[in-house]
């Protein structure tokens, strides 16, 4: 571990004498409006009254309204400002993320209501929605914001679509509800595997060489091994001891770029975008399921990403005229048959659609009941 | 500080009608933060090249921690000095996410004095995530968040940050006490969160019931996902009142005058078929019932969980990198789940024991599980084969059998098999 703290050793002596270590987060009833701490485990039921407000009902008769906001998961300290000083007026102080990263406000009373939903109106930056049969906001990660490994940004698609979607985020007129996640490459920290439309950020070119400086930045046996398809062997370079990449067996997973910081993988021209769709996390009604891929590879446009948009915007379309109430999109799917799917957004089916990879078989087709 | 460089393809950003990351960066520029300036310059030069401009890796962290901060540096800081270092700093999140103003301040003020001001609500794993220091403020920001109350959370080959749904707190669904649970865990896991010493990263993730808000069985090595063992609770009045359409279907997830068909959208989506509806008298025939959660959903005044509840506990679930995407595998059916959770915190010893003893360097536990077979796990941690297990019982006849378990053992006499059969 490397330390520079100013002020030499001295300082640091004293720091480290007077360590605060693993205490963990701020216990969670801390965190709570007095209605919750009132009636915690002792809800009865909820109700959506309009698009992004709720009212849960207690067994005490306590009502607790709260409205949903959608939110930049990337923000700045004045942001969280923003959201205090709403908390602070009207919601006692308190307020919640969800897991979608959008900002809960939560107050006890009609009227206290009308004055936020007033509030949240004026701020211009706080849309109400996201509740029910809706697009709710986007889970995604960092992009060319912060990660050193991404093949696609992730906010400047995100709110790109969100733009798009925005009348499906403030209404609830959807079959059911539609999740949508960003990964910025395959590693998925975004986890856009499960979702009902996945965008997904892939390379297409094995990793660039830095021979001359492999040795020295990398240990080489552990990069060998990072390889999932055993892609990487030794190789003596101009001199230099360094690796070889076979690229037909090279699935540009990043991988080895993880270990290995001398093989890059980014490029203008390989990089882009997937897009997957049908996949859940819930266990309501089907069980669990994989997002498939729709579109293997569309390039990157920044600063809008026009097609990404499109293709997205299609996809959401033919859900809502082919779709029964309560579909979610991978069973609409499913029901309809991949054939159709395929048929109804127009999308070209390739040869990246037949898997090639480890249980490929498994999704071949080993009946003759298919469509036309 | 101000604006310090031009950013015409960010600046098409803040068209449309969602809030815009790059006006509130900008906010933030403005009133002098440089690294938002520089973060600004640097992010438009990415979206012109369409290649990122971070280094990879740098390892910095705070003393004593193995994990809790991601080092970043810029691959071109004579251009944006304000972002030369970017490091980010994961501070563990109050479960559920609920902020008191007061005290989410607290850690609003230090990244303003010693941060870039810039942040994650939340990162996907559930922590906030402070994006943009430089290393000589590590220590400083470290001390004073705990003086002030606050810890990091877990990066590296450790535990994750535990994350769970609002559960109690807010949804009448919850079956569990996610909230009790995450921090429970993250109490007693400190060491193992913040001092990386396994193969990869192990994650929990609690949800309340089968709903799975959190996705917990598609995005951590151990799913807790609340459930229940005896029968729906059904308000028969409420049901009439569904069907009358006075209460709007699914709690007006489709607006407040859509009503509900409750043959139709309910029975007959019931995936098991358990559901009937005659006479205007929901029955639900709960020994078939999956706890699916579908009917509940659709109609939360009529129809709540069992009170017999517990947890469903399942392993495994990652990321395609490097075997390819998995989901959790259920290894407990149910478990009470109750403080302080001892039957629990013993089988994650096991667990923990045999996946330290196989796993190779970066195998997630769902990979040593595949790799060597569930029932090697399930040996380790003594339990029987339930038919909760699986989806179905395999297809193929190539068992493995040990020794011992077939009469005579593997050891025979080729002498003895010749003298019945000739060669
Ligand atoms: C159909 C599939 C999937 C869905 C619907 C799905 C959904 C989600 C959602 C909604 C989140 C964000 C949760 C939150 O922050 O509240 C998430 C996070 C995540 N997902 Fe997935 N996911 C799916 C598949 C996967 C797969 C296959 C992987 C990996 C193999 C994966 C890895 C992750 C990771 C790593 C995160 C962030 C994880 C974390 O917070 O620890 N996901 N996923
Ligand atoms: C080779 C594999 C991986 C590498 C090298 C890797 C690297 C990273 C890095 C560098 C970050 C920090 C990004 C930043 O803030 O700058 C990150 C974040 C994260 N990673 Fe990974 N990762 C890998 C695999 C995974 C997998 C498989 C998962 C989950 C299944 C995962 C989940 C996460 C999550 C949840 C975050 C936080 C993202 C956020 O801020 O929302 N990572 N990862
Ligand atoms: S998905 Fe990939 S690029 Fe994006 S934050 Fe995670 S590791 Fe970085
Ligand atoms: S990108 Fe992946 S498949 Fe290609 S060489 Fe690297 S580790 Fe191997
Ligand atoms: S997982 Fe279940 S208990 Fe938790 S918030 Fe979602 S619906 Fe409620
Ligand atoms: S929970 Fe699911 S399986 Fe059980 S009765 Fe309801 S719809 Fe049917």
């Amino acid at each position: 571990m490397l330390f520079r703290i100013k002020g030499g050793n001295t300082k640091m002596a004293e720091m480290v004498a007077n360590r605060i270590t693993d205490i963990g987060p701020p216990k969670y009833d801390e965190m709570w409006p007095e209605i919750i701490k009132n009636n915690y485990g002792k809800w009865l039921h909820h109700e959506i009254l309009e698009p992004g407000v709720l009212v849960h009902v207690a067994e005490s008769g306590d009502k607790l309204y709260t409205v949903r906001c959608g939110a930049t998961r990337l923000m700045t300290t004045h942001m969280v400002e923003d959201y205090c000083k709403i908390a602070d007026e009207f919601c006692g102080g308190y307020f919640r993320f969800t897991t979608r990263n959008n900002v809960e406000f939560m107050v006890t009373s009609t009227e206290k209501l009308e004055g936020l939903k007033k509030a949240l109106a004026a701020a211009g930056n706080m849309p109400i929605g996201g509740t029910g049969h809706s697009v709710t906001n986007i889970v995604h990660t960092q992009g060319w914001v912060h990660c050193h490994t991404p093949a696609i940004d992730a906010s400047g698609p995100v709110k790109s679509v969100m733009d798009a979607l925005f009348d499906y985020f403030t209404s609830m007129k959807l079959p059911a509800q539609v999740r949508i996640a960003l990964a910025c490459c395959l590693n998925m920290c975004g986890a856009v595997h499960c979702s009902d439309i996945a965008i997904l950020g892939v390379h297409r070119k094995p990793p660039v060489i830095e021979h001359s400086h492999l040795d020295k930045m990398c240990e080489i046996p552990t990069t060998i091994a990072s390889c999932p398809t055993a892609a990487i062997k030794p190789s003596k370079v101009d001199d230099f001891k360094s690796v070889a990449v076979n690229a037909d067996r090279c699935m540009y997973c990043g991988n080895c770029y993880t270990m290995c910081p001398a093989m890059p993988l980014a490029d203008a021209d390989g990089d882009g975008i997937a897009i997957m769709v049908g996949g859940k996390v819930s266990n309501s009604k089907c069980m669990p399921k994989f997002s498939k891929l729709a579109i293997p590879y569309i390039p990157n446009e920044p600063p809008r990403w026009e097609s990404t948009v499109k293709a997205i915007t299609t996809i959401l379309e033919a859900y809502v005229s082919g779709a029964k109430r309560y579909e979610r999109i991978g069973e609409w799917i499913e029901r309809i048959g991949w054939e159709r799917f395929f048929d109804v957004t127009g999308f070209e089916f390739t040869k990246r659609h037949i898997d090639d990879y480890r249980f490929a078989a498994t999704t071949w087709r080993t009946s003759t009941q298919f469509k036309w | 500080m101000a604006i310090k460089h031009p950013t015409p393809m960010l600046d098409e950003l803040e068209k449309g009608p969602w809030p815009s990351f790059v006006t509130d960066i900008k906010r933030a520029a403005e009133a002098g933060k440089e690294a938002c300036a520089d973060l600004l310059g640097q992010l438009e030069l990415s979206y012109n090249d369409k290649e990122g401009h971070w280094k990879h890796g740098g390892i910095v962290g705070v003393l004593g921690y193995g994990g809790g901060v991601i080092g970043r540096y810029s691959d071109v800081p004579n251009l944006f000095p304000g972002v030369e270092h970017f490091h980010t700093v994961r501070v563990n999140q109050p479960a559920s996410k609920f902020y008191k103003t007061e005290r989410l301040r607290e850690i609003m003020d230090i990244w303003n004095r010693r941060g870039s001001s810039m942040l994650n609500m939340h990162g996907s794993t559930g922590d906030i995530i402070l994006l943009g220091a430089f290393t000589e403020q590590l220590e400083p920001i470290f001390a004073e968040l705990t003086q002030k109350g606050w810890d990091l959370g877990g990066s590296g080959s450790a535990l994750r940050t535990p994350e769970c749904c609002l559960g109690k707190a807010r949804c009448e669904w919850a079956c569990i006490d996610t909230q009790d649970i995450c921090y429970n865990l993250t109490q007693e896991y400190q060491d193992e969160m913040h001092r990386p010493a396994w193969p990869y990263k192990f994650k929990f993730k609690i949800s309340g019931c089968p709903n799975d808000c959190v996705a917990s069985i598609a995005r951590s090595d151990c799913s807790i996902i609340g459930t229940w063992r005896d029968d729906i609770r059904i308000d028969q009045a409420a049901v009439a009142a569904y069907a009358g359409g006075e209460i709007p279907a699914r709690g007006g997830a489709m607006g407040q005058g859509v009503k509900l068909d409750v043959q139709k959208d309910v029975v007959e989506l019931c995936p098991t078929g358990c559901m009937s509806y005659e006479g205007g008298k929901l029955a639900i025939n709960n020994r078939e019932c999956t706890r699916c959660m579908h009917c509940i959903n659709l109609m939360p005044k009529a129809l709540r969980p069992g009170t017999d509840t517990g947890a469903t506990i399942l392993v495994g679930a990652k990321a395609p990198i490097l075997e390819g995407a998995q989901l959790s595998s259920v290894i407990i059916p149910f478990i009470k789940m109750e403080e302080p959770y001892d039957e629990f915190k013993e089988f994650v010893a096991n667990t923990w024991d045999w996946w330290d003893e196989n796993g190779k360097n970066r195998e997630r536990i769902g990979e040593t599980i595949q790799r060597l077979g569930l029932q090697s796990y399930l040996d380790a941690l003594g339990f029987d084969p339930v038919p909760q297990m699986v989806k179905e019982p395999r297809s193929n006849p190539y068992f493995f059998y040990t020794e011992d378990e077939v009469p005579g053992g593997f050891d025979r006499d080729i002498e003895v098999f010749r003298k019945k059969h000739a060669r």
